[in-house]
C-alpha cells in the first residue's frame, strides 16, 4: 500500500447496528498502528467495545470526532504512508464524506430465516454469497446469534457464513429435547441436512464447541474444520457460579457480577446487555431449558461429559482459541492437546474471545478456514 | 424479533393466550364490533382497535360484543372468572369507572377474601387512560391510583411495547383480578417486541437509566419522559436514576427505597392529580422509610388539581413534560 490511502469507517457490528459513536481515541495522529491494534472505543446503542485497526500505517487523521454519533460506513479514519501529502489526505477526505450516503437500514438488509428441523423450529442467520465452503456457527449456553456480531460479518467476505440459534435459545424453539451435547449435535447434523450444507466449516464457543466437536466425531455430516473457542468437554471444571447466577438474577446490580466474570475487560458489561438477557429469560420456556442444560450437562459444577477423545477421530483440521482470563471454563483446559491441534491462548481476553479480541480471532478462524 | 406497536404488542399477548388456553374469553363494547347488523363483522375490535382480528380466528363463542352496560359485562367477568374462566375485558375509558365500580372493588377485589381463599378471580379489566388525545375531561383521567388503593386488585401500567406485551401475558395468567391500563397516545409507539410468548412479572421495577445523583420514579407514559429528561440533565452533569414500577399494586418499594438510599434525591413524575396519588404515595413511602437518605425535599411532577382542558393549549400545558421534570430535578438538585 505504498502510496495508498486507506479509508477507517465506522463498522457494522450486528444487523441492528446502524450508527456509533467515537467514545475515546486511544492513539495520536502520526501514530504507527498495526492491524488488531485498539485505536478507540466505540459505542452503539447496544454496547461500546475497542475498535481495532483493520490495517497497518501511519494513523494520519482522526476524522471522527470523540463523542459525535455516526452512520455505519461513516469515515472515522485515514490510514497512509508518509509519503502521501497532507493535501492528498484532504482532498481524500473531503472527496470521501462528499459521496458517503448512509446504507439504508433494515429493510434491504439480510433477514433471519426459519427451518423446522425435526418438527422444531430453528432460526438462522446466513451472511456472505461467496461459493466457498460454508461456515456454521454454534453460540453458547445462554446466547444466541447475535453473539457473533463482531465476527460473522467480517468472515462473510470469504464464504457463506451461516449462525443458527440452537434449541432453548435467541428464537429457535425453546424445548432443549434431551438437553445433552449429543442430542444438540443430532439437531444441529439434521439443520445441515434440512438447509443442504456439505463441507462445512465448525465455529463453536463454549457449549457450542462442544456441539461442534460432537458433530465432526460423528462424521454424519462433511466437516472440514473444527475452530472451537473456550470448548467445554476438555476437562470437568466449570463456574457453576456463572451458570446459577444467569437463572437466579432478577436485577441489573445482581446481574452484572455474574456477566462480567464472561470478560477480562469488565467496562464491557453495559446496561443493554444485561437488558438482553432479561428479555431472553422472560420468554416462555426459555428458563426451564436452561436448567435442563445445566443438569444434563453441567450437574453440580462439573462437566458431565469428556469430548477429548474426539480430538483423535477427526480428519479436518482443529483450531482452539482461549481466553488465557477465562472464568468461566479454565484456560488450563487447553493443556495437553494432541499436536495436531492448532491452540491460540489470547492475553487480555476472558471466555468470549469473539468479543473481546474479535479481530485477531476472525484472523484466526480465517487462517483455519483457508488452511 | 420484530417491531411491533403498543396496540399490536396488546394484540398479540391476548391472541397468543388464547391460543394457549380456551378459558381465555374478550368481551366489551366494539370489541368485534358490527354484532348483531347486517354489515361488517370485526368492524371495530374495539374503539382503537386494540382487539381487532380476535373475533376472525376464535369466533364469536370466545370474543363478544357486549351492549353498554359496564355494570352488567364487568360483572359478569367476575363471576364467569369465580368459574374458572378467564375473561379479558375492556372498560372503554377508565374515566367511566363509575357506572360499574361496585363489581370491580366490592365483588372481585373481594372473591378471595370473603370465600376464605378458597375463589380465584383470574380476569383482566383493560381500560385506556391518560391526556393528549383532545378528548376532553371526561375521556381522558389517570386514575390508576384509585384502583391502587383497594386491596384485591393488581394494577399494571405498561410504558412501552414490549413492556405491555409481557405485563399483558402476565396478567391473563394471574389468578387475581388485574387493571390494565393502557394509554391511548401510545397506540402507535413501535419498538422490538419479542414473536414469542413472555412474561414480566408483577412488582419488579425496570430501570431504563442508572445514574449517581438522582432517582426519577415515573408512571407509564411518563416513562418516557423522564429518559429525556435524564439524558438532558446528563448532558449538564446531572446524572440520574429513572425508575418504572411497572405495576403499582404490587409496587416494588423495596428498589424505589433503595435507590433512593444510593441517590439521596427523588422527583416523581405521575400524570394524575397531585392529590391522592401515585406521586403523593412513592413519595410518602421514601419519607417513611429513607428519610435520612434525603439530601433535600421530593419533588413531584404531576397534573394540576383540575379536569383535564379541552382546549389544545391548555391540554398541552397540562400534563407533564420533560421540561418540567428537568425544573424539578434542578430544584431537588439545589437543595
Amino acid at each position: 500500500m505504498a502510496n495508498s490511502i486507506e479509508p477507517i469507517v465506522m463498522p457494522k457490528w450486528g444487523l441492528a447496528m446502524t450508527e456509533g459513536m467515537v467514545n475515546t481515541w486511544s492513539v495520536d495522529e502520526g501514530a504507527q498502528v498495526n492491524a488488531g491494534d485498539e485505536i478507540c472505543e466505540i459505542e452503539t446503542s447496544k454496547l461500546a467495545n475497542m475498535f481495532e485497526c483493520p490495517v497497518s500505517g501511519p494513523l494520519r487523521r482522526r476524522v471522527a470526532p470523540e463523542g459525535e454519533m455516526l452512520p455505519v460506513g461513516a469515515l472515522i479514519a485515514v490510514v497512509a504512508e508518509p509519503s502521501v501529502s497532507d493535501d492528498e489526505i484532504d482532498g481524500f477526505v473531503t472527496e470521501f464524506q462528499e459521496n458517503f450516503v448512509p446504507e439504508e437500514t433494515d429493510e434491504d438488509g439480510p433477514e433471519p430465516e426459519t427451518v423446522s428441523v425435526d418438527g422444531k423450529k430453528i432460526v438462522y442467520l446466513k451472511l456472505g454469497d461467496s461459493d466457498a465452503d460454508p461456515v456454521l456457527m454454534l453460540h453458547g449456553f445462554g446466547a444466541d446469534m447475535n453473539g457473533w456480531l463482531f465476527n460473522q460479518g467480517a468472515l462473510s467476505e470469504d464464504a457463506p457464513v451461516y449462525a443458527m440459534d440452537l434449541p432453548g435459545h435467541g428464537k429457535s424453539e425453546k424445548d432443549v429435547g434431551e438437553a445433552s451435547i449429543a442430542s444438540l449435535a443430532a439437531t444441529v447434523e439434521r439443520f445441515l441436512e434440512t438447509v443442504s450444507l456439505k463441507n462445512v466449516h465448525l465455529v463453536g464457543h463454549s457449549l457450542g464447541a462442544g456441539v461442534a466437536l460432537q458433530v465432526a466425531a460423528n462424521a454424519v455430516a462433511s466437516v472440514k474444520s473444527i475452530t472451537l473457542i473456550s470448548p467445554v468437554g476438555f476437562g470437568t471444571e466449570i463456574n457453576s457460579e456463572f451458570l446459577e447466577g444467569y437463572i437466579t438474577a432478577k436485577r441489573q446490580k445482581h446481574l452484572k457480577p455474574v456477566l462480567e466474570q464472561l470478560v477480562s475487560d469488565k467496562s464491557l458489561i453495559s446496561s443493554d446487555m444485561m437488558d438482553d438477557v432479561f428479555k431472553f429469560k422472560r420468554i416462555d420456556g426459555v428458563v426451564d431449558g436452561l436448567k435442563k442444560l445445566i443438569e444434563t450437562n453441567f450437574t453440580n459444577g462439573s462437566q458431565a461429559v469428556s469430548l477429548r477423545s474426539h480430538l483423535d477421530d477427526i480428519d479436518g483440521s482443529i483450531t482452539v482459541i482461549w481466553g488465557k482470563d477465562d472464568e468461566i471454563i479454565p484456560v488450563s483446559h487447553s493443556e495437553n492437546l494432541p499436536d495436531k491441534v492448532d491452540l491460540h491462548t489470547l492475553d487480555n481476553s476472558g471466555h468470549v474471545p469473539q468479543m473481546e479480541k474479535a479481530t485477531q480471532v476472525n484472523q484466526i478462524i480465517k487462517t483455519a478456514i483457508g488452511g | 424479533m420484530s417491531k411491533k406497536s403498543y396496540r399490536e404488542a396488546i394484540n398479540e399477548a391476548i391472541a397468543q393466550e388464547m391460543r394457549r388456553d380456551e378459558n381465555v374469553l374478550v368481551w366489551g363494547e366494539d370489541n368485534v364490533g358490527g354484532t348483531g347488523g347486517d354489515g361488517e363483522q370485526d368492524a371495530w375490535g374495539g374503539v382503537l382497535g386494540v382487539t381487532k382480528g380476535l373475533y376472525p380466528e376464535f369466533g364469536g363463542e370466545r370474543v363478544m360484543d357486549t351492549p353498554i352496560s359496564e355494570s352488567a359485562f364487568i360483572g359478569a367477568a367476575a363471576g364467569a372468572a369465580a368459574t374458572g374462566l378467564r375473561p379479558v375485558v375492556e372498560l372503554m375509558f377508565v374515566d367511566f369507572m363509575g357506572v360499574c365500580f361496585d363489581q370491580i372493588f366490592n365483588q372481585a377485589a373481594k372473591f378471595r377474601y370473603m370465600f376464605g381463599g378458597k375463589a380465584v378471580t383470574p380476569m383482566v379489566v383493560r381500560t385506556m387512560y391518560g391526556a393528549g388525545f383532545r378528548a376532553a375531561s371526561q375521556h381522558s383521567q389517570a386514575l390508576y391510583s384509585v384502583f391502587t388503593h383497594i386491596p384485591g386488585l393488581k394494577v399494571v401500567i405498561p410504558s412501552s411495547p414490549y413492556e405491555a406485551k409481557g405485563l399483558m401475558t402476565q396478567a391473563i395468567r394471574d389468578d387475581d383480578p388485574v387493571i390494565f391500563f393502557e394509554n391511548k397516545v401510545m397506540y402507535d409507539e413501535v419498538e422490538e417486541v419479542p414473536d414469542d410468548p413472555y412474561t414480566i412479572p408483577f412488582g419488579e421495577a425496570r430501570f431504563t437509566r442508572e445514574g449517581d445523583d438522582l432517582t426519577i420514579v415515573a408512571i407509564g407514559r411518563m416513562v418516557q419522559f423522564a429518559n429525556d429528561a435524564a439524558d438532558q440533565l446528563e448532558k449538564e452533569g446531572i446524572s440520574c436514576t429513572v425508575l418504572d414500577p411497572r405495576t403499582t399494586s404490587p409496587m416494588d418499594t423495596e428498589s424505589i427505597i433503595e435507590s433512593v438510599e444510593e441517590t439521596g434525591r427523588l422527583v416523581v413524575v405521575d400524570e394524575s392529580h397531585p392529590r391522592c396519588s401515585m406521586a403523593s404515595d412513592v413519595s410518602s413511602i421514601v419519607a417513611q422509610n429513607a428519610f435520612k437518605a434525603l439530601k433535600g425535599p421530593i419533588q413531584m411532577v404531576t397534573s394540576p388539581h383540575t379536569p383535564v382542558p379541552f382546549a389544545p393549549e391548555l391540554e398541552d400545558q397540562y400534563l407533564p413534560d420533560a421540561n418540567k421534570i428537568v425544573a424539578s430535578a434542578k430544584l431537588a438538585m439545589a437543595s
